[in-house]
C-alpha cells in the first residue's frame, strides 16, 4: 500500500492555488458521446443534424426508408443525450406524425434498447439500426398504437394502404397525419 | 479560559479509546505503520481537512461518526433542504428545521453537540466549485444518492492528480474517495484511491438501473398498479400538461392530479392497489431508506476514513458489498480498474505544438501523422463547456467546422496547457491531448 500521508502536512489552502479555469476538461459523458458521434456509421437511410455543432448532446436523426411499409417516408427523431449517458440511455422522440404501432401519436417510441433493455455499452448507433428496424419490421405484439397495430396483424393490405394514406397526409380513422413523403 | 483546556478538564479520558489505537502497536497493524501521540493530536485534531458530501441519511450519520471519533475539521456540501419525511432517520435535523438547508442545519448541530468541531456548511451543489476548493482536502467522503454527481465528484478528484516528468504519478495529489450507498437493506461501501484503483467511472456498470417498464406494456397491456402510474407520467402527463410544468414529485397538488388519473386507469384494467404514497413512490423513483442500513454503511465508511487518515490499518481492498434483506451478509472483493477507463484510464498524452500560431488542420495532420490517426474528430472544453472543433464524420457538423480547418489554434480559444479529445475509429475511446508550445515551458497546474 501506499503511504499517502507521509505528507502529514497542511494541504494548500483554496485560495493560495492559481486559479485555473473551472472544469477545463471534459467529462467522462461528453467523452463518450464525442466518440459515439464521431465514430456513426448511418446505413444510407439515414442522416443526422445537429443544430448547434459545439452541442453533441442534442441532436435530430432523419430516416427514410428505402423498403417496406414506409418507403419514400421521411421521419424526424430528436435525441437528447443526458449527464448521465451511457448509465442511461438518450431520450428519442418521433417527431413526425406518423401511423405505426410502435409509435404513438406523441412521437413516444416503443423500443426495447431505448428503456428496458439499455446497456452503458450500446452506442447512438444502436440506437438507430434499432429505429430504422421499426420501420421495416412494425411489430404489432407490443403496440403503442393499438388500432395500427390490430389492423396490421388482421389485414397486412389494410395496413399498408393506411400507412401509405397517412404518408400522404390524410386521416386514417379519426386522426390526421401531415404529409411526410420525401 | 482557553477553549481547549476547558475542554480537556470536562472530558479527561475523552480520546482515551483512540490513543489506544494510535499510540501503540498490535498484530493488526499496518507494517509502516509507527505509533505516536502525533497521529492523534496533531494530524486527525488539527491539520487532516475532510469533505463530506451529502448531508442527508448517509451524511448525518458519517458526520456525527467522523466529529466522535476526533476530526475537526470536516466541509459538508448539499444542495437540499429538510423535508418532513427526512426526520425518521437523519437524526440532526427537528421539525423546526424543515424547509432550511441540510448542510447549515446539520453543522450547526454538530458544532454545538460536539465541543471543538468545526463543521463548515455549503448550501451548494458539488459543481458549484472548482479546482481549488477540492484541492484543499485530504479525503472525500460520499453519501450520495446520484450516480451522476459521483461521476461528477470521481472526475473532479481524478483532474487534480499530477505527474512528475517520468509520467509516475505524484502521491501527494491522490484525494481518496470513501463512498457510501444505501438502497432499502441494502448497501456498499467503496474505497477510491484516484489514479490508482477502479474509479466510479471504471464500474459503472455495476450501478444498478433505474426500473424502468416497456413502454408497450404501460401502454397497452398494465398489469400493475406501478404500470398504471408510469402511464400517466411517461405519455398522460406530456399529453393534457395540466399545470403547464413539469411533474414536480414534491408538488402534492402534481401528485395528486397523477394519483387520479392512474387510479382511473387501475381501473379500467382491474389493477388494485394505486395509491397515493405507491404514485409518490414511482414518480419520484423513491427506494425506501433503512436508518439501520445507512448507520451500518456509514460506520464503515468513517472506519476507513481513520484508517486512511492515520494508516494504523489497511484500508478497505476496495468494495464491499452489505445486505441484510435475510440475515446479514457481506462481502469484499477488489473491483479492477479499467485500462481503457474514460475517467482514470489515460492520463493526457502532452502534444507538442510549434506556436499556437498553427492551423487546425496542421494540428489534424500532426495527429494522423504521429498517431497513425485515419479521421480523427477534434473537440475541446471551454470555459466548461463543449466546443467542437473539426468532427469529420457526421456531415452536418463536418459543414458547420470546415472553416476551422482554416483558422489558427489561438483564435479558437487553444492555448498552451489547453486540452483538446480526439475521437478516431483507431482508439476504443476518445483521447485526451494537453497542447504544449514548443516554445513556452508548459505551465502545470
Amino acid at each position: 500500500m501506499i503511504k499517502l500521508f507521509s505528507l502529514k502536512q497542511q494541504k494548500k489552502d483554496g485560495e493560495a492555488t492559481p486559479k485555473v479555469g473551472n472544469q477545463k476538461k471534459a467529462s467522462a459523458a461528453q467523452l463518450r458521446i464525442t466518440k459515439d458521434i464521431n465514430e456513426l456509421n448511418l446505413p444510407k437511410t439515414c442522416n443526422t443534424e445537429f443544430p448547434d455543432p459545439d452541442d453533441l448532446l442534442s441532436f435530430k436523426l432523419i430516416i427514410c426508408p428505402d423498403e417496406g411499409f414506409y418507403r419514400g417516408g421521411r421521419f424526424v427523431f430528436s435525441f437528447k443525450v443526458g449527464p448521465n449517458y451511457p448509465h442511461e440511455p438518450p431520450k428519442v422522440k418521433c417527431e413526425t406524425p406518423v401511423y405505426h404501432p410502435n409509435i404513438d401519436l406523441d412521437g413516444n417510441v416503443c423500443l426495447n434498447i431505448l428503456r428496458e433493455d439499455w446497456k452503458p455499452v450500446l452506442t447512438i448507433n444502436s440506437i438507430v439500426y434499432g429505429l430504422q428496424y421499426l420501420f421495416l419490421e412494425p411489430n404489432p405484439e407490443d403496440p403503442l398504437n393499438k388500432e395500427a397495430a390490430e389492423v396490421l396483424q388482421n389485414n397486412r393490405r389494410v395496413f399498408e394502404m393506411n400507412v401509405l394514406k397517412a404518408m400522404r397526409g390524410g386521416c386514417v380513422g379519426s386522426t390526421f397525419f401531415e404529409r411526410c413523403l420525401k | 479560559m482557553d477553549v481547549a483546556v476547558q475542554i480537556k478538564d470536562a472530558f479527561p479520558k475523552r480520546w482515551c479509546h483512540l490513543k489506544k489505537v494510535l499510540e501503540r502497536t498490535g498484530p493488526f497493524c499496518h507494517p509502516d505503520f509507527e505509533p505516536s501521540t502525533d497521529v492523534t493530536n496533531h494530524f486527525i485534531m488539527t491539520t487532516c481537512k475532510i469533505l463530506v458530501i451529502g448531508a442527508g441519511g448517509l451524511g448525518c450519520e458519517l458526520l456525527k461518526n467522523l466529529a466522535l471519533m476526533g476530526f475537526k475539521d470536516i466541509h459538508v456540501i448539499d444542495m437540499d433542504t429538510i423535508d418532513l419525511s427526512n426526520l425518521n432517520r437523519q437524526f440532526l435535523f427537528r421539525r423546526k428545521d424543515i424547509g432550511q438547508s441540510k448542510a447549515e442545519v446539520a453543522a450547526k448541530f454538530i458544532n454545538q453537540r460536539i465541543p471543538g468541531c468545526n463543521v463548515t456548511p455549503h448550501y451548494n451543489k458539488i459543481q458549484d466549485f472548482d479546482e481549488c476548493f477540492y484541492r484543499q482536502f485530504h479525503i472525500v467522503v460520499c453519501g450520495l444518492d446520484s450516480i451522476v454527481a459521483r461521476r461528477w465528484i470521481n472526475g473532479m478528484l481524478i483532474s487534480l492528480l499530477t505527474y512528475d516528468d517520468d509520467g509516475d504519478l505524484e502521491q501527494s495529489s491522490i484525494i481518496p474517495m470513501v463512498d457510501g450507498g444505501t438502497e432499502g437493506f441494502k448497501g456498499n461501501v467503496r474505497v477510491i484511491l484516484p489514479g490508482i484503483s477502479a474509479c466510479i467511472e471504471c464500474t459503472l456498470d455495476l450501478f444498478p438501473p433505474q426500473v424502468t417498464y416497456p413502454l408497450c406494456t404501460i401502454a397497452s397491456t398494465p398489469r400493475l398498479p406501478e404500470h398504471c402510474i408510469e402511464y400517466v407520467k411517461v405519455i398522460q402527463w406530456p399529453k393534457e400538461n395540466p399545470y403547464e410544468a413539469a411533474i414536480d414529485g414534491d408538488d402534492p397538488v402534481h401528485i395528486n392530479w397523477i394519483y387520479e388519473k392512474a387510479s382511473e386507469r387501475a381501473n379500467q384494467f382491474n389493477i388494485s392497489g394505486v395509491n397515493f404514497r405507491l404514485v409518490q413512490g414511482v414518480v419520484k423513483n423513491i427506494i425506501p431508506a433503512v436508518a439501520s442500513t445507512n448507520a451500518a454503511i456509514a460506520a464503515a465508511c468513517t472506519t476507513e476514513v481513520f484508517k486512511i487518515a492515520t494508516s494504523c490499518s489497511v484500508p478497505l481492498s476496495n468494495y464491499m458489498v452489505f445486505n441484510d434483506v435475510d440475515g446479514l451478509y457481506t462481502y469484499t472483493y477488489e473491483a479492477e480498474k479499467k485500462d481503457d477507463c474514460l475517467a482514470c484510464g489515460q492520463t493526457a498524452k502532452v502534444l507538442e505544438i510549434k506556436s499556437t500560431e498553427i492551423k487546425l488542420q496542421q494540428l489534424i495532420d500532426q495527429l494522423t501523422e504521429s498517431y497513425q490517426m485515419k479521421n480523427p474528430g477534434v473537440t475541446t472544453s471551454i470555459n466548461g463547456k463543449n466546443r467542437t472543433l473539426y468532427l469529420p464524420t457526421v456531415s452536418s457538423i463536418e459543414e458547420q467546422t470546415r472553416e476551422n480547418l482554416k483558422k489558427n489554434l489561438g483564435d479558437l480559444g487553444l492555448e498552451n496547457g489547453s486540452e483538446i479529445n480526439v475521437a478516431d475509429v483507431t482508439s476504443p475511446n476518445t483521447l485526451v491531448f494537453v497542447l504544449k508550445v514548443a516554445s513556452e515551458s508548459m505551465q502545470v497546474e
